[in-house]
């Protein structure tokens, strides 16, 4: 019983640290937007504009939310829900630190499902659930701007998922497992997959911007064609929950890639360098810390990769991702499978 | 047979194919510019002074005998917006005209710069404001209250206009 309650408790902390990131990620992907472009970005609400988010969703909750009139409205409701609940839901098998020992000996896991034998199976399934919100946006709005948002991104989260998938899969045959503790402990002491799977990790990186429609590969809601894509016919905090839902994504994304390619909270050395006992608050701090700031790193690149590259024409995203991704997936299985028959 | 070849594409060296080295540079240069100063004003804070050929709102120049219009609504007639209204009156004065009421409607004036063009006395000119807010139709009719500025703030346009006109 005292476990549920302490899943609860967990899983309200993560919810509200991810909504929050998400809060974060808006006012920095708006401020280094700026930076990038010669502008100097939201600086009026609050220090340094730090309360802008803020103000933005205070914004988006007094606005009329408007259905249009041939929508289908139950779908056209759920739509937002589908999309938010699947982008907070995976945050349940990430793991942002160790363990903690308690005084009667037994382990505290940070994480709020810690040692599911399928983790990384987990994220991959919801992730490709997350396409329902948008295909059921983009088809509820009756709407061909929308459906042509939401059509695309069918298309392409499809596309993609198949060469995220080879990329964890060599990934996985390196580290023996799809229990994600089991991924970070085979990667701890600096062996992070990164270093034997630097292909994988590329097509990892480019498939979870496909999947999270982040430019260059944001086309459902390419503005110029589409005016929003998917969203287009969405108002007031539905639409703030895509938006959301986005930066959310974004942030589960970076945090997969960090257990899956950077070892997660590994970090070589300097834990017994600064004598932290491992199961002792310090050390998870330590640990938490080490994992922020590889995410934070990772979600840079996010935004900065989107105040670089122009957005990819449809015929060449999907070329990018069924002849190159995908072949070159294919093609490092072979190799990290025949290394690791060979050399283990 | 309407064959095209993409020469563009086929003019591409192999390391610029490969994308990744040029998505690098691109990267590069957005980080770069990150750190470079930025252009920026801070509006209400800072604002921008504009050159005397600036034709910002049109306004009555005030003497410190009294208004230099004389009520002949040339720019009334002029306007192209129709935003200028002119009634006449007389006085006792040596100078027997004046506006009695000078109203221009800014929500139809388009800072041509026709009145002042066409003014015989240089009486209306164009200003240096830009901001320019009002929050109903009503307000946005500016009367003599509003357009009436003393001609020592009005120099520089006047300088401008002997000068270039």
């Amino acid at each position: 019983m005292s476990s549920l309650v302490l899943t609860l408790i967990k899983g309200a902390i993560a919810l509200n640290v991810a909504l929050v990131v998400a809060a974060a990620l808006v006012y920095l992907e708006r401020r280094i937007s700026a930076w990038m472009q010669y502008r100097i970005g939201p600086n009026r609400v609050g220090p340094f504009g730090l309360l802008q988010p803020l103000a933005d969703v205070l914004k988006l909750y007094t606005k009329e939310d408007i259905v249009p009139y041939n929508a289908s409205k139950p779908f056209h409701r759920i739509a937002p829900i589908i999309s938010i609940a699947v982008a907070l839901s995976v945050l349940c098998v990430i793991a942002p630190a160790s363990y903690l020992l308690l005084d009667d000996g037994t382990k505290l896991f940070i994480a709020v499902a810690p040692n599911v034998n399928v983790g990384l199976l987990f994220y991959l399934a919801l992730s490709s659930i997350g396409v329902y919100g948008i295909v059921l946006a983009g088809w509820s709005s009756n709407n061909k701007y929308s459906l042509l948002g939401g059509l695309r991104s069918s298309a392409q989260m499809i596309s993609y998922e198949l060469a995220m998938g080879l990329a964890a899969v060599a990934a996985v045959m390196v580290s023996g497992s799809l229990d994600m503790n089991q991924i970070i402990a085979s990667q701890s002491g600096g062996r992070w997959n990164l270093w034997f799977q630097p292909l994988g990790f590329l097509i990892f990186l480019v498939a979870s911007f496909a999947e999270t429609n982040r430019a260059p590969f944001d086309l459902p809601e390419a503005e110029p064609e589409l005016v929003g894509g998917y969203h287009t016919e969405y108002s007031g905090m539905k639409f703030g929950l895509f938006y959301l839902a986005e930066y959310a994504n974004m942030f589960t994304a970076s945090a997969v890639m960090t257990t899956l390619y950077l070892g997660a909270y590994d970090m070589p050395f300097l834990p017994t360098l600064l004598g932290l006992q491992e199961g002792t608050l310090p050390r998870v701090l330590f640990e938490l810390a080490v994992f922020v700031g590889k995410v934070s790193v990772l979600l840079f690149l996010f935004i900065w990769v989107r105040w670089t590259l122009p957005r990819f024409r449809y015929d060449q995203l999907m070329n990018l991702g069924w002849r190159v991704l995908l072949p070159l997936g294919l093609a490092n299985i072979v190799i990290t499978g025949a290394i690791v028959f060979f050399v283990r | 047979m309407n064959v095209t070849t993409n020469t563009r594409a086929q003019r591409m060296t192999f390391w610029e194919k490969l994308y990744l080295p040029e998505i690098a540079k691109g990267l590069a240069l957005t980080f770069k510019t990150m750190f470079k100063p930025k252009l920026t004003r801070q509006y209400p804070e800072e604002r921008w002074e504009p050159l005397g050929s600036y034709r910002g709102r049109p306004v009555l120049v005030l003497e410190e005998d009294g208004e230099r219009c004389v009520a002949c609504g040339l720019c009334s007639r002029v306007c192209p917006a129709l935003a200028i209204e002119v009634q006449a009156g007389e006085t006792e004065r040596e100078k027997e005209r004046y506006p009695v009421k000078f109203e221009i409607n800014m929500l139809r004036c388009i800072y041509c710069g026709l009145c002042e063009e066409v003014c015989p006395e240089e009486a209306i000119v164009m200003s240096k404001d830009y901001d320019i807010v009002f929050h109903s139709q009503e307000e946005a009719i500016f009367g003599k209250d509003k357009l009436l500025v003393p001609i020592a703030r009005l120099q520089e346009r006047l300088e401008f206009l002997r000068q270039y006109k």
